[in-house]
């Protein structure tokens, strides 16, 4: 342990590499170290939860109950929502933000490299104590992932304290991450990177790490609130006690509906970077896109109602909450627009990063569409709590989030391992989840819109087949990450030498350090023109 | 320029030579830290905050409190007011009101009885909670006397009539002919432990 000190110690040692063995990774402070392990942590935690989803498409295969209890079915679709949320997505961005930001604007770290490691550290812990909870005597978490009051509190398993304690270590660690990406680009950007210059992964993060800062704590209030309705006998959510319910859910819902902008802000980013370099023209109108992002920023702070159309909110709420919601379709068409326009008689070439990146345009679109459908107030009396609202989630989060992430991770590959991945398997793994995805998810806006309510474990005869198409789909979906798993080990273990720059279109200063990146990059700031 | 490794200081940008910083990294980070503390307050604010809004604009079927003013009868317009006695999950007591309805004129005070009863063999405290419905109604209707504005305390076998007046306000929407007022009554023996001498409703 000495040694590793050591080589942290002499500050102008500047040629050392990593240190070796498994301290390496508990001290490191190194943001290309610590956002590996964030990805491999949030891949984890993906195929975590995407077991979790594979045991409720198992039960939900056939109408009637075969495979799990009811009560654990309802563990397993809370947790599958949470471990993918906050396990999963958010990691994962909190990875290639460590990862990429430094490297976009110059920086040699990021600008509080030892808050770094302890917000890395922190969910490892916070995930097992979840986790753990699985194996108590009542059960995990199972009032679902927005876990409303009174199911989390009167009506809650015991584990709930070790759930409200997981919250909150995962809540520190997000807002000291964000304050971290905060700190980073508004401290150690290279003379001459101008705000207005950077690349748009690395505006999408600093507007998420704003969002992050605003509602975390918001969260961590509320689940202060819970504990103290159920240890110390106070009734923030309890009518009994001159409390509300309700209002459990206005509380939730401030930090909620940022939150989904959180999961997929990170994502706009780093399509925004792909989709220019196959398209082999600049990014089709950047100040827009800025002015878009934090349009969409400002626009979730005044729309969580949206979520509560059927709790009884008056007429005007519904309307103001209605047309607000409605509102943030433009900055979000704008973005659509502007990366149409980018690829608009671009010379366009496929290769895995633009097939997600492509996919991610249209089937986000989808899912934003069913949002608005969503928002109209009237209509959502027939949809809200169907497997409709379920689609559109999915639809925003799987291919928004998670193929932004994949196209991320294939579109930098090169530059973290030096090699380039096999593009035949990747293009395989994008058009199996491509496949698996819409056959798990567009079938589920039939049953809803139909009327089968999302969180049961058995359903009407009636929605059988769609049912068991979806559950083929979801299979197939989970069963090609485990492919993707082992293309990203072929490609750390080898392939084919990446040069600095594997992407001929590319733009950025992440490209003009060697391919793999060193251990230390821009140690002396470079010059941006 | 001695080029510094950013992971051994705390504070990197003391040693990096990059652009002038526009705020120091240690003001940054103190100001964002307030940020977290302020946003963590907000959450609690919001508890107050939201039910000033509901009483202010009658949201969820909330009512204010007591009533203090009265109102001249209008004796042209007749409004049903409804009646439901509901138990929350685990209250034992038998709880209902003496009628299903009235049928009142705005302006005019009006009682119902409510009955409670400890059919239990222990002494109970219970909290009724009020609600109106449709919601946008809550604002018009005013309690001068209401049950829920204390807790009852029930010893073992005990029964007791507890009244409601109320005010229909003149100046509810005509397009309101139709109101429920709903209690639903929530044991709080524990919260409250009852005091073994008598004590009424």
């Amino acid at each position: 342990m000495s040694a590793v000190i050591d080589d942290h110690g002499h500050a102008s040692d500047h040629a050392h590499g990593p240190a070796k063995g498994l301290m390496r990774w508990v001290l490191t402070t190194n943001h290309k170290d610590i956002g590996t392990m964030y990805l491999w942590f949030a891949f984890t935690m993906f195929l975590l939860g995407g077991s979790f989803a594979m045991v409720i498409r198992a039960e939900l295969f056939q109408p009637g109950l075969q495979i799990v209890e009811p009560a654990f079915f309802n563990q397993m679709t809370t947790m599958h929502g949470l471990i993918m949320v906050f396990g999963a997505v958010m990691p994962a961005f909190v990875g290639l933000a460590n990862w990429m930001i430094p490297l976009m604007i110059g920086a040699p770290d990021m600008a509080l490299p030892r808050m770094n490691n302890f917000s890395f550290w922190l969910l490892p812990a916070a995930f097992l104590l979840l986790v753990s909870t699985l194996f108590t005597p009542g059960g995990g978490p199972n009032f679902g992932w927005t876990f409303y009051a009174p199911l989390s509190t009167t009506y809650a398993p015991e584990s709930v304290t070790f759930f409200i304690f997981a919250i909150h270590l995962m809540g520190i660690s997000s807002i000291m991450g964000a304050i971290n990406v905060v700190a980073t680009i508004l401290n150690l950007r290279a003379p001459g990177m101008t705000l207005m210059k950077m690349p748009l992964f690395v505006w999408t993060w600093l507007i998420t790490a704003f969002l992050l800062i605003a509602v975390m704590p918001v969260l961590a209030g509320c689940v202060t609130m819970m504990l103290m309705d159920i240890h110390f006998g106070t009734s923030f959510f309890s009518a009994a006690g001159g409390g509300d319910p309700v209002l459990f859910q206005h509380v939730f819902w401030f930090f909620g509906h940022p939150e989904v902008y959180i999961m997929i802000l990170p994502a706009f980013g780093a399509v925004s970077s792909i989709i220019p370099t196959f398209s082999r023209k600049p990014l089709f109108g950047y100040t827009s896109m800025v002015y878009a992002t934090a349009s969409i920023a400002f626009l979730s702070f005044i729309v969580w109602a949206h979520h509560m159309f059927v709790v009884g909110i008056p007429l005007v709420g519904e309307l103001f909450f209605m047309y607000a919601t409605l509102l943030i379709a433009v900055p979000t068409g704008v973005k659509v627009f502007n990366w149409v326009s980018t690829m608009w008689q671009g010379s366009l070439t496929f290769e895995t990063p633009m097939l997600f990146a492509v996919a991610f345009v249209i089937l986000f679109t989808i899912g934003g569409f069913s949002g608005l459908m969503l928002a109209i107030a009237p209509a959502d009396f027939q949809y809200h709590d169907t497997y409709f609202v379920v689609a559109h989630f999915h639809y925003v989060l799987v291919p928004g989030a998670i193929f932004g992430i994949f196209a991320s991770a294939y579109y930098w590959l090169p530059k973290w391992t030096g090699h380039m991945y096999d593009e035949t398997l990747g293009k395989l793994h994008f058009w199996l989840s491509f496949v698996g995805m819409n056959m798990a998810f567009f079938p589920m806006h039939f049953v809803g819109l139909a009327g089968m309510p999302r969180r049961v474990p058995d359903y009407n005869l009636q929605f059988a087949d769609f049912n068991m198409v979806s559950s083929i789909g979801a299979f197939m979906f989970g069963a090609t990450q485990i492919f993707f798993l082992f293309i990203v080990i072929k490609c750390i273990r080898g392939g084919p030498p990446a040069p600095a720059k594997p992407w001929d279109g590319a733009e950025g200063l992440e490209w003009s350090v060697p391919s793999p990146a060193p251990y230390h990059t821009f140690t002396t700031p470079p010059e941006v023109k | 320029m001695m080029v510094c490794q950013p992971t051994s200081p705390w504070f990197a940008t003391q040693q990096v030579d990059v652009m002038a910083d526009p705020v120091p990294l240690k003001r940054l980070v103190t100001r964002l830290l307030i940020l977290v503390v302020a946003m963590f307050a907000f959450g609690f604010a919001l508890v107050p905050i939201y039910d000033v809004m509901c009483k202010a604009f009658g949201i969820n079927g909330k009512t204010a409190g007591q009533y203090e003013g009265s109102q001249v009868v209008d004796p042209s317009r007749q409004v049903r007011v409804q009646f439901l006695a509901t138990n929350a999950i685990d209250m034992v007591w038998e709880f209902r009101s003496k009628a299903d309805e009235l049928v009142v004129h705005p302006g005019a005070v009006n009682e119902m009885l409510f009955v409670a009863y400890n059919p239990s063999n222990k002494p109970m405290t219970a909290q009724a909670i009020p609600s109106i419905s449709p919601a946008e109604a809550a604002v018009y209707f005013h309690k001068t006397e209401c049950f829920c504005f204390t807790q009852q305390v029930l010893q073992p076998g005990e029964r007791i009539e507890m009244p409601v007046r109320f005010i229909v306000d003149r100046d509810m929407p005509k397009d309101v002919k139709h109101l429920t007022l709903a209690y639903t009554l929530f044991d709080i023996t524990a919260r409250q432990p009852p005091v073994a001498a008598h004590s009424g409703g």
